[in-house]
């Protein structure tokens, strides 16, 4: 918490405390959205809102029947999302791991003072984070469809990992590259010296150290790969569906709660892997040696 | 003057040949080095370092010492001549199969590996068997007075105990050649006073080579067997340390080893090895030892150790003899740094001895000064 120093005057004090509330205001901005889908997603009722009875704390208006409806097996009700969560989940674990490949061994050539071009080889890797992504996902589509005499992109698995690797592999170089400013490079040079061949030297003494961004590049990939719809709207095709594609069918067509039971469980994925993430770079930091003990 | 300083280094660096073996580990041939492609940064290195030999590179900032380090360990190519490990043309090895140690200036340990690792990273790259490995490690650990560390990561160790784990790491795999760079300099005065001795004694009792670099002089005058001046790009004297220090062959190591005072003049009578120089200003003539002097009437420096001079000499004892007066006293402890004028020169430094019965002097005296002969050294202007 931020105090304030002994010797500030009666204007700083009050400027301070207008200022920790602007940051509970953008605060509550940012989360609210998020909180009121939690209790909304155990409805009921069909509806997108808080019921009287829900209000009331009435444990009858609560129930699990969406998170039900989510997983239901039953062979003779149709339920696209039991397809669209493993086919997002794939999508997203390929192009984070090709992403993650490609980006790191990016970052890698562009923190070298030898490469030349840098700085415009960096723009040309950044800038599907920059252009609008209809731009990216129009020009993906018309080219997947004068590919398609050669292999069917358009609709597949391959075509939305690929187009999806694009999107992520910018996030992977640049927290990579912010990574490698602080790397110093003599310890390559000590790896080369101890008798290790560049391979050896990369995966015991580079990858360890640069791993903390390597792996929070990752999940930004993940991240947008798991919550692209854009992309897919172009590419994909009906029967091959992913989660946000189906969370924008279901407002669209049906306007089914089971979204509500989707965007919460997809919150405390998030979640998860934001801690996961946290206690994983601290237990680095701790290997590092940046804090004795 | 180059190509002259090299030949005397030649003769010189047979000499003690046989006292090393006689066969060299390491071989520069005519090696030039270019960065940017118009800048000599080494020019026309000619270099042996002998079996078991401790040579240090010596120079100031930007002479290209680094540079030389660097081509010997693979992280950068000589742009014309040959250098050559044990006999063999190394341009074409990569670093990793160099089979060098080295010892950088940060330490460069690895940090997410405890001591133990660090040391035993080299030996797992060899395939050394587990129980050989530990073995080794300890050993190692032992010769740098630091067993029981074992299991500390580099970020808990101070400054001078990462420092000898960076020396066990080079030497742990038992290499034929070392090489440091700066290695201390990082530490503060007396830890770094100390882990001379101990990289020196390391050095002795394991009879590897080693090349080292510093820009310390009094560091390369304890450690080294030889020492490479370096200016410029070229060596300008390579020599034991007494010899460096002793017979400086040129103006710029008589500066840069120790104290010096330079008087300038022009040599008036060339005898051999002997030479009388007229000093500029009518400052007298000097008696002194023709040591690079490029011959009659050619302007020359003269080097003189401010130690070297007595004070109030003994009648006829030395042939150069003039009068001097004192300017200032310093007391040092075991002497006193002692600033006469003389022959039109107001920053002439004596040292004398702090020893029972020394010259009592005051500021504002007249004395007498003189030296010998041998002491005086006539070099390059
Ligand atoms: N990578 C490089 N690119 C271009 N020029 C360089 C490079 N490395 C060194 N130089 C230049 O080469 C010259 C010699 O540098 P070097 O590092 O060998 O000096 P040094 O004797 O080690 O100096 P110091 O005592 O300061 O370490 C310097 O003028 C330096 O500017
Ligand atoms: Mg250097």
């Amino acid at each position: 918490m931020i105090s304030l120093p002994p010797h500030a005057g009666p204007l700083e004090r009050i400027w301070h405390y207008v200022f920790l509330l602007i940051c509970v205001l953008v605060f509550g901005f940012l989360i609210a959205p998020l909180l009121v889908i939690l209790p909304l997603s155990f409805n009921a009722e069909p509806y997108f809102t808080f019921t009287e009875g829900m209000l009331s704390l009435d444990p009858e208006a609560y129930s699990l029947r969406w998170y039900e409806a989510l997983f239901d097996t039953n062979p003779n009700r149709e339920n696209k999302w039991l397809e669209a969560i493993p086919n997002s989940l794939w999508i997203a674990a390929c192009s984070t791991l090709l992403a993650t490949a490609l980006g790191t061994l990016a970052a890698l050539g562009l923190s070298r003072s030898e490469m030349p071009f840098r700085n415009l080889i960096m723009g040309l890797l950044i800038s599907p984070m920059i252009v609008p992504l209809i731009i990216t996902a129009a020009g993906i589509f018309f080219f997947y469809a004068r590919l398609n005499e050669y292999a069917e992109l358009t609709g597949s698995f391959i075509g939305i990992v690929l187009a999806h690797t694009v999107l992520g592999t910018p996030f992977v170089v640049i927290t990579v590259t912010a990574t490698l400013i602080g790397f110093d490079q003599s310890l390559v040079r000590a790896g080369l010296m101890c008798g290790a061949t560049p391979t050896r030297v990369f995966f015991k003494v580079v990858l360890p150290l640069i791993l903390p961004g390597v792996i929070s590049g990752a999940l930004f990939a993940f991240v947008t790969s798991f919550d692209e719809i854009v992309v897919v709207l172009f590419v994909g095709s009906v029967e091959y569906q992913t989660i946000p594609r189906q969370m924008w069918a279901g407002i669209r067509e049906e306007i089914s709660p089971i979204i509500l039971a989707v965007a919460t469980l997809l919150i405390c994925v998030s979640t998860l892997l934001m801690i996961a993430v946290e206690v994983l770079r601290r237990y680095n930091e701790r290997q590092r040696g940046v804090t004795p003990g | 003057m180059g190509k002259d300083s090299t030949r005397q280094t030649g003769t010189d660096l047979d000499a003690k040949a046989t006292s090393y073996g006689g066969d060299a580990i390491v071989r520069f041939e005519r090696v030039q080095k270019s960065y940017d492609g118009v800048l000599l940064v080494v020019k026309d290195l000619d270099l042996e370092v002998q079996r078991g030999e401790f040579l240090t590179l010596l120079g100031p900032s930007g002479s290209g010492k680094t540079t030389v380090l660097m081509m010997l360990a693979g992280f950068e190519t000589a742009t014309h001549g040959g250098i050559f490990l044990k006999g063999e043309p190394i341009n074409n090895v990569p670093p990793h199969k160099r089979g060098i140690g080295m010892v950088f200036q940060n330490y460069a340990l690895f940090p997410h590996m405890t001591v133990f690792e660090n040391l035993a990273f080299p030996l797992e790259v060899r395939r050394l068997a587990k129980g050989e490995i530990q073995e080794k490690v300890r050993r190692a650990l032992e010769m740098v007075r630091l067993g029981g560390f074992e299991n500390r990561r580099p970020g808990q160790l101070s400054g001078g105990q990462q420092q000898r784990v960076a020396v066990a790491r080079a030497l742990v795999f038992e290499p034929d050649l070392v090489l440091m760079d700066e290695p201390l300099g990082a530490l503060d005065k007396n830890l770094r006073e100390e882990m001379q001795y101990e990289i020196k004694h390391i050095h002795e009792n394991l009879g590897v080579s080693m090349v080292y670099v510093t820009h310390d002089q009094s560091e390369a005058l304890t450690m080294s067997n030889r020492i490479a001046v370096f200016n410029d790009g070229r060596i300008q004297q390579l020599a034991a340390p007494d010899d460096l220090y002793e017979r400086p062959e040129n103006a710029f190591v008589a500066q840069f080893i120790g104290e010096n005072n330079r008087l300038s003049g022009r040599v008036s009578h060339l005898d051999g090895t002997s030479c009388a120089v007229d000093l500029d200003d009518g400052g007298g003539r000097v008696q002194a030892l023709a040591v690079k002097v490029a011959g009659d009437r050619a302007r020359t420096t003269l080097s003189l150790r401010p130690e070297r001079v007595a004070i109030n000499p003994e009648e006829g004892a030395f042939p150069n003899v003039f009068e001097a007066r004192v300017q200032e006293l310093i007391y040092l402890g075991d002497h006193i740094r002692t600033r006469v004028s003389l022959c039109g020169k107001d920053d002439f430094i004596i040292k004398v001895p702090n020893a029972q019965g020394h010259a009592m002097l005051r500021e504002g005296e007249q004395v007498r000064v003189g030296w010998a002969l041998e002491d005086c050294r006539a070099l390059d202007a």
